[in-house]
């Protein structure tokens, strides 16, 4: 935790620790205590006096059939990204992990969605999806007669923002993955080989095993990202629509107070979500931190 | 040595770039489209090949802008973005640096309490206390500045842990020797210490530079100020145009140049990347 050998001085660590410390209780501990006493009241229409309700702003809000609809959309959301960026990712991690010849320029072409915004991810696919002239809804109706219209139909609209949320994440994955796979000692896999296990048998009852860290810590990480970081996602393409089609609690926590002005339900959501972040921050250092390999 | 059977090969082939296409797809849709004049998109289906008006569009976007933004230029968008992502990777590193430093280096008074608090901020992303946040910035006058769409987004508790976890690897040896040599704290900092942490610096820069580029909520609320738009957050009004259709090859046009600069860093400084990657997220 700290080294053996210190300096002595009385206050210049303060000093030190000065500017993070300040810009963290000013903008991350007070609003957050904000947040939590905020919820314990009730504002008036015009802002001019609150009452203190107690837990009324949680009671009505776990009463609230559009924020419990949200709570099963926020998780339909973040198991489907979750599933559908790491199985894609392993594939081509996989795969990457064959090739001897071109890896370099195979990485290459894979990492780089990465960098891209979640909003310009949404945008991207909103534009390949776009009813009148999407591509992707043009084929769709071309070879399939499919009719794509996710300003319209709800199930369409969520599985947009799922697959732009996916896409985006696929490469951070992938490179957890490959470096997962590139520790994997080449001795087990040739052993199995020798003793006449197939490709699949391989894959399934060493390798997978051997990831198993891995694919715990992306697990927790992906949930993260679907849950908090997709907000842009939603914001710029659907706006939690049609009918809250796509509403996930971190948009409903902005709809609810920047949108709705009600101020005692946003900060009530808040202090949900916080204690889900909290309890997920806490999974991930408690039972996966420790058994992840690089 | 395990088999190796050409079938698995040429799938293996398949598999990368079945996931290159995918990947890709949606980038080069975007890339043509903003090569076309507006009316070429207007009818389903659009080209999927480059059309004549690239230049044309991309020199409209750069001086004037979409109309959709209230003709606010993208090269000042662009500025913006840059400045905020330069803003928050400065000074995320700097003070990070700084409070590893002290919890680290030092031994005085309620030193874990301060890593707990720097700890916390783990738990407190903006989405979830977007309100509150917003007001505190609001009463400190700080709407409609950089200051404003730059500070509240600095503390950092992963920068932090990786600074403090490099620091705990360097060898005693260097702070009895600097000693010796009578170099006070600050001294052994900026000459043994900033030197020996070069790279993951800049490992450590790609990352949060790319977080920074990509701010969307909080430059979305902060700002009304169109002049402070950053690219990210500007091109949803270029989407959610109300009743009217978006002007789909601007829109797209913005979208490669909102994109262009962080993918570049990744590309240029892939080796740094996956190391800052990696270890950020330890």
């Amino acid at each position: 935790m700290q080294k053996r050998v210190v300096f002595q001085n009385r206050w210049l660590p303060y000093l030190l620790v000065a500017p993070q410390i300040v810009v963290t209780l000013v903008f991350f501990i007070w609003p957050a205590y904000q947040a939590l006493e905020t919820s314990f009241y009730i504002e008036d229409a015009f802002g001019f006096s609150r009452t203190f309700v107690g837990f009324e702003n949680f009671t009505r809000l776990f009463n609230d059939a559009g924020y419990l609809r949200s709570f099963w959309t926020t998780l339909v959301f973040g198991l489907s990204v979750t599933v559908l960026s790491m199985s894609m990712a392993l594939a081509l991690a996989v795969a990457a992990n064959r090739v001897i010849r071109s890896a370099t320029t195979y990485r290459t072409f894979l990492i780089w969605p990465y960098a891209v915004a979640p909003a310009l991810a949404g945008v991207l696919w909103f534009f390949m999806m776009n009813p009148s002239l999407g591509i992707v809804a043009y084929w769709l109706e071309a070879i399939w007669g499919y009719d794509w219209n996710h300003y319209v139909n709800g199930n369409q609209a969520l599985l947009m923002v799922i697959i732009a949320a996916a896409w985006k994440q696929i490469s951070y994955n992938f490179l957890f993955f490959l470096a997962g796979l590139q520790s994997i000692p080449k001795s087990l896999i040739e052993a199995a080989a020798i003793d006449g296990a197939s490709p699949t048998r391989r894959f399934w009852t060493i390798v997978f095993p051997l990831l198993s860290p891995t694919t715990f810590f992306l697990l927790v990480v992906n949930l993260v990202y679907a849950f908090f970081d997709t907000f842009a996602i939603i914001h710029a393409t659907t706006s939690g629509g049609p009918a809250d089609a796509t509403s996930i609690l971190v948009y409903k926590v902005y709809s609810t107070g920047f949108v709705g002005q009600d101020y005692g339900s946003s900060a009530a959501q808040s202090v949900v979500l916080m204690a889900l972040v909290i309890a997920m921050t806490f999974i991930q250092f408690r039972f996966i931190e420790r058994k992840v390999q690089y | 040595m395990v088999e190796n059977r050409p079938i698995s090969q040429i799938l293996t082939h398949v598999v990368l770039i079945l996931g290159i296409v995918f990947l890709g797809f949606p980038v080069w849709m975007a890339l043509v489209a903003s090569t076309h004049p507006g009316e070429a998109l207007a009818q389903s289906p659009i080209p999927m090949w480059f059309g004549d008006q690239g230049v044309a569009n991309y020199t409209q976007l750069l001086t004037e802008g979409s109309p959709a933004v209230g003709g606010v230029a993208l090269s000042t968008m662009l500025m913006n973005s840059l400045l905020m992502a330069l803003g928050i990777t400065f000074g995320k590193i700097a003070i990070s640096l700084l409070s590893a430093y002290a919890i680290v280096y030092f031994r005085f008074p309620f030193r874990m309490l301060f890593f707990w608090l720097i700890f916390i901020t783990l738990m407190l992303p903006v989405e979830v206390r977007i309100l509150p946040t917003y007001d505190v910035v609001a009463s400190l006058g700080m709407l409609n500045s950089y200051s404003g769409l730059i500070i509240p987004l600095i503390a950092s508790a992963t920068a932090t842990f990786l600074f403090r976890q490099f620091f705990l690897t360097i060898p005693d040896e260097l702070v009895e020797a600097a000693r010796i040599d009578r170099a006070g704290p600050i001294r052994f900092f900026w000459d043994i210490l900033l030197p020996l942490s070069k790279t993951n610096i800049a490992a450590l820069f790609i990352i949060l530079f790319i977080y920074g580029w990509n701010q969307y909520l909080w430059p979305f609320l902060i700002t009304t100020d169109q002049d402070l738009y950053t690219i990210v957050m500007g091109i949803q009004r270029m989407v959610n145009v109300g009743e009217g259709l978006p002007i789909w090859h601007l829109t797209m046009g913005t979208a490669i140049l909102a994109m262009l600069p962080p993918v570049l860093v990744v590309l240029a400084m892939q080796r740094l990347f996956v190391k800052g990657l990696v270890e950020s997220e330890k």
